[in-house]
């Protein structure tokens, strides 16, 4: 009580508010921070938890790979596959080998480090460039944003599989090297988007106080403006990783992606296909399609749990 | 002195007459949202004879809107339901009707017009067939009886060339136009209620006047009941018999509406009649608001809820609801002052402090502006091919001196605003020179421009998109201080808080983040960032207008000590004349990019010599039941023109009641005709006195309206 008492002399001294209203001011729960509002609405969407989870398990895996891996992925065991025919699953090895007689579980869990990275830093790419040249044109307006987005518009002509293809002749594929090559042809969607948000951003009376208080350019549009496009900008991430690995994988199916003996899930299945063929080694291709499927599913569903918890038009609670 | 206990089953008005059409028992609506109940309406219970028109008055939140749509059931469940009471209209109780019997009284019964028509009318529909659907749903009328029918109604309510506007879309007509069309609509099937709620808000002045005059003049005609729900209690007092004033969901006083503004006798209405500034009161008030903000209705006050805002509240109020006591005269009062058995007769404590408010206003300018203009292009196509300029600001002149606020007042799309933004160079200026102390502003570059801006701000009319909600209270308001350097590290919090605390807000609020304030307690905030780097001018566009009154006048006051503390110079930019004359040492009046008159704030309201002046100065609803009527108003026709072609000539020449000869081919200049009176009028130029003379005396030469409006 003598706290409560306190604050309302306090609150009268200092604001000349009625001291009721103070009390209710002062004693009352807050209202939740913008970012704890959404965290627990995210909360709220079951199965973008779930999928949090297991990507969460699925980076522990990749970050542990060695340590966790039964065998080691390059291994070969002729003894395991014989006269190369892949070993199907058993208890020491439960997926199976390929017809090297490589442990596929080691495979598959080094393969998730190999997809992940290329998830991340492709994204990561595209979301920086995109988000850096998007919030410029629709900040700045008139020829600046004519000129960034007809840019934008030709790289979207592209057939992206074809320049991915042309590029990695060009260079030696690497998970830095074809991430690179997928952030050129993903950026222009993020730039698109924040460029729209920045458009509507721009008219709000904050981002004109900021201009009236002195604040140079550079600053409104990334510390005033920004944090307010990162919803829209973070769903997207979400949204783009999975496509990444997807990319990543189709590309090293044609044999463009992550060079043999690395292991990736693209390559993977790649191997599988004459396999699953001659042998019916159908675990050759299952486990890696699994992996894939489910991590892109997962990505897809944290996404849409992040839209929703992030779209203030939302209503979920 | 009975008291009628809040509770009781008997009504509390007579049982029904012949007359009556409308009888409210005990009406609850609640809301039910995260395991809290907010009240917004609990428990009114009201009377409507056929015929009459109901005023419900009321801040945000005070639960008059639900009020309004529970009689509809229009109420969203979830998250909202009517819990309780008893609706009888003309016979049958409406909270036991099934909803396809409801549906026959919609509409048909009981209409009900909301403040934004361009929200309510379905913009893939044109105009006319919307009401047709109404009249072929509700009346039965064939396609072609029905056409006919919308056609007259829409010339009914006053829109010209109804046979064209029938076919027109929402969006191609104007705002007062819309609202027009709305009320058309319903009225289609001769409804006996009218429900109108705030249906005047979003309008101009000169357009509010017009509806107002209409919504009176029908409501006559068709012999309607109405339910007439504002904030304005101007609105009020022109056009309603009775009212019912409202706090957190319940009726606290009930009177007729000379009652009401000749004796009231709650306290709360006490407080809404004081604290408006009153446009026929002496220049530069301090006004006497009501203390506190409005009550969070998920987490009520104990006892009478108004208890934590009253100057007048005792033990008991905190702890006991006060019943509705009916009153000799009448009236019906939710106040413990008015417990029968109390001896002596409350005594209101004030009623107006009639302080003027003291300054020395030096008379060198601090900003001078000449010349200025600003054209929006519009371009089209892909090479931004320029077809047209939207003209917002065309060639003004004006000083602001140190220590002054000048008032800028005009109907929407005058161009003030812009004005507003050019002078702080927010916006580039198409030609025109700015001198701020002396320095032309138009001249500084980059840096330069960026150190200047210290001196001059801007407080928005919006409380709500003027702060960045993903910043904290005190990260805004250490903005300013930042940027220009003007403290470091712990000193800036230091600053922070005194700054707080100068506006009236708990410096412990520092780390809270905008949306957990109210809009008065934002607006705070946002002065606060205003004169965090101690500027010499600040411009103020609409600081007030999204307020409610009772904060309004918390926050003007807030201005006015500012000013007078740090030696401010102010630019008022608003569309309310009343709060203009409240605040102004000079006031201008913009029509379409010019300014038409500027004069001393005493000069401009004790003699304003513009016919557009005089016709705003005359649309203003007044608070004064007894001369309802009998004041001569001007009512301008028509709307205000596009700024993309304005008229040529004097642009008010097309409503103007006093056009003459030279008006549509000569522009008339900004003229001093005596001690600082500028008028942009063609009447007052010696030029054309002689003809200006006849035009006086002739009859207004434009179909405009003058005089009573009991005339129609």
């Amino acid at each position: 009580m003598t706290d409560r008492d306190a604050a309302i002399e306090r609150a009268e001294l200092t604001t000349g508010v009625s001291p009721a209203v103070a009390i209710e001011e002062l004693v009352s729960e807050r209202p939740e921070s913008p970012w704890r509002l959404t965290w627990r609405r995210f909360l709220r969407h079951r199965l973008a938890v779930v999928s949090a989870v297991f990507l969460l398990a699925l980076f522990v895996t990749a970050l542990l790979a060695p340590w966790i891996a039964p065998y080691d992925p390059n291994a070969i065991d002729l003894q395991l596959a014989q006269f190369g025919r892949p070993a199907s699953p058993s208890l020491a090895h439960p997926m199976g080998s390929d017809q090297v007689g490589r442990d596929l579980l080691s495979r598959v869990i080094h393969g998730s480090r190999v997809s992940l990275a290329v998830g991340f830093l492709a994204t990561g790419f595209a979301i920086v460039v995109g988000t850096v040249l998007g919030a410029i044109a629709g900040y700045a307006g008139r020829w600046v944003d004519m000129a960034i987005m007809r840019v934008a518009d030709m790289m979207l002509a592209f057939p992206p599989l074809l320049f991915l293809m042309a590029v990695l002749v060009g260079v030696r594929p690497s998970a830095l090297t074809i991430s690179l090559a997928i952030g050129v042809i993903n950026w222009m969607y993020v730039a698109r988007l924040v460029r729209g948000e920045f458009l509507t951003l721009r008219t709000r009376e904050y981002a004109e106080a900021a201009r009236a208080i002195g604040v140079p350019t550079w600053a409104i549009i990334f510390r005033e403006l920004l944090p307010n496009a990162m919803g829209p900008i973070i769903v997207a991430a979400t949204l783009s990783i999975p496509a990444a690995i997807l990319t990543e994988s189709t590309l090293s199916f044609l044999g463009f992606g992550i060079q043999p003996p690395t292991a990736s899930w693209g390559n993977m299945l790649q191997n599988a296909f004459t396999y699953l063929r001659d042998y019916r080694a159908w675990w050759m291709g299952f486990y890696p399609g699994l992996m894939i499927a489910l991590t892109v599913l997962a990505f897809n569903f944290v996404g849409d749990g992040l839209r929703d918890a992030l779209d203030p038009r939302s209503r979920i609670d | 002195m009975e008291p009628t206990g809040p509770r009781r089953d008997q009504p509390l008005s007579a049982p029904a007459g012949g007359d009556e059409l409308l009888r409210v028992e005990e009406l609850r609506t609640y809301f039910f949202h995260r395991g809290t109940t907010v009240r917004a309406v609990d428990g009114i219970s009201y009377q409507l004879n056929r015929g009459e028109v109901l005023g419900v008055v009321g801040e945000s939140g005070s639960g008059k809107t639900v009020s309004g749509l529970s009689l509809l059931r229009l109420i969203d469940s979830p998250p909202g339901r009517i819990v309780g009471g008893r609706i009888w209209f003309d016979g049958q109780e409406l909270l036991s009707l099934t909803e396809a019997e409801m549906r026959e009284i919609r509409g048909n019964e009981i209409a009900m017009i909301f403040q934004e028509p361009l929200t309510s009318l379905n913009p893939v529909f044109t105009v006319g067939d919307q009401i047709v659907e109404a009249l072929v749903l509700h009346r039965g009328m064939t396609k072609a009886q029905a056409r006919e029918e919308a056609i007259s109604l829409l010339a009914r309510v006053g829109i010209p060339n109804p046979a064209e506007r029938f076919k027109a879309y929402p969006h191609q007509l104007s705002g007062g136009m819309r609202q027009r069309a709305m009320i058309a609509m319903a009225l289609s099937c001769r409804p006996k209620l009218l429900i109108a709620d705030e249906p005047t808000t979003a309008l101009d002045v000169s357009i509010q006047a017009q509806i107002l005059e209409l919504m009176k003049e029908l409501q006559r005609d068709f012999r309607m009941a109405m339910i007439f729900i504002t904030h304005d209690l101007g609105v009020i007092s022109e056009v309603c018999d009775r009212v019912n004033v409202m706090y957190a969901g319940r009726i606290v006083e009930q009177g007729t509406t000379p009652q009401l503004f000749t004796s009231p006798r709650h306290p709360y209405t006490w407080g809404l009649l004081d604290c408006l500034p009153k446009i026929d009161e002496p220049r530069r008030q301090r006004l006497t608001p009501i203390i506190g903000q409005p009550p969070n209705l998920a987490r009520l006050p104990s006892g009478c809820t108004f208890h934590p805002r009253c100057p007048y509240a005792w033990e008991k109020c905190r702890v006991e609801e006060p019943p509705l006591f009916r009153l000799p005269e009448g009236q019906t009062v939710r106040c413990w002052l008015y417990e029968p058995s109390r001896a002596e007769a409350p005594v209101r404590l004030i009623a107006r402090e009639e302080i003027e408010v003291r300054r020395v206003v030096d008379h060198r300018p601090l900003l001078e502006v000449q010349g200025l203009v600003k054209h929006f292009p519009i371009t089209r196509g892909i090479l931004q091919r320029k077809v047209a300029d939207v003209v917002a600001v065309d060639g003004i002149d004006f000083t602001v001196n140190r220590g002054e606020t000048l008032g800028l007042v005009g109907e929407s799309g005058c161009g003030k605003t812009t004005t507003g933004r050019l002078v702080l160079r927010l916006l580039e200026p198409t030609a025109g020179t700015i001198r701020f102390d002396g320095v032309d502003l138009r001249s500084l570059k980059g840096d330069q421009l960026r150190s200047f801006r210290r001196r001059m701000q801007i407080v928005f009319q919006d409380p709500f998109s003027s702060l960045n909600p993903r910043r904290t209270v005190g990260s805004i308001i250490a903005q300013p201080i930042e940027v220009h350097r003007l403290a470091q590290g712990r000193e800036v919090e230091e600053r922070v808080r005194h700054i707080l605390e100068r506006v009236g807000l708990n410096p412990v609020y520092a780390n809270r983040y905008p949306h957990e304030f109210s809009g008065g307690q934002r607006q705070r905030i946002g002065i606060a960032r205003a004169i965090a780097a101690n500027p010499d001018f600040i411009v103020l566009d609409e600081p007030v207008s999204a307020l409610d009154v009772s904060i309004q006048a918390q926050i003007i006051n807030l201005l006015q000590d500012l000013q007078l503390e740090l030696g401010l110079s102010y630019i008022f930019i608003a569309h309310d004349l009343s709060v203009v004359r409240a605040v102004s040492d000079r006031v201008a009046v913009m029509y379409l990019g010019k300014i038409v008159e500027l004069a001393d704030n005493a000069e401009f309201y004790g003699n304003p010599l513009h016919p557009y002046t005089k016709a705003l100065l005359s649309a203003v609803p007044r608070i004064d039941p007894a001369r309802r009527g009998a004041r001569q108003r001007i009512i301008l026709p028509g709307d205000v023109p596009s700024p993309i072609n304005p008229p040529s000539g004097c642009r008010f020449h097309t409503r103007c009641p006093y056009r003459f000869t030279p008006c549509d081919k000569i522009e008339p200049r900004l003229r001093d005709i005596g001690s600082g009176h500028f008028v942009a009028c063609h009447l007052y130029d010696p030029e054309f006195a002689e003809q200006a003379g006849l035009a006086g005396k002739a009859v207004p030469a434009t179909e405009a309206v003058v005089g009573s409006p009991g005339q129609g």
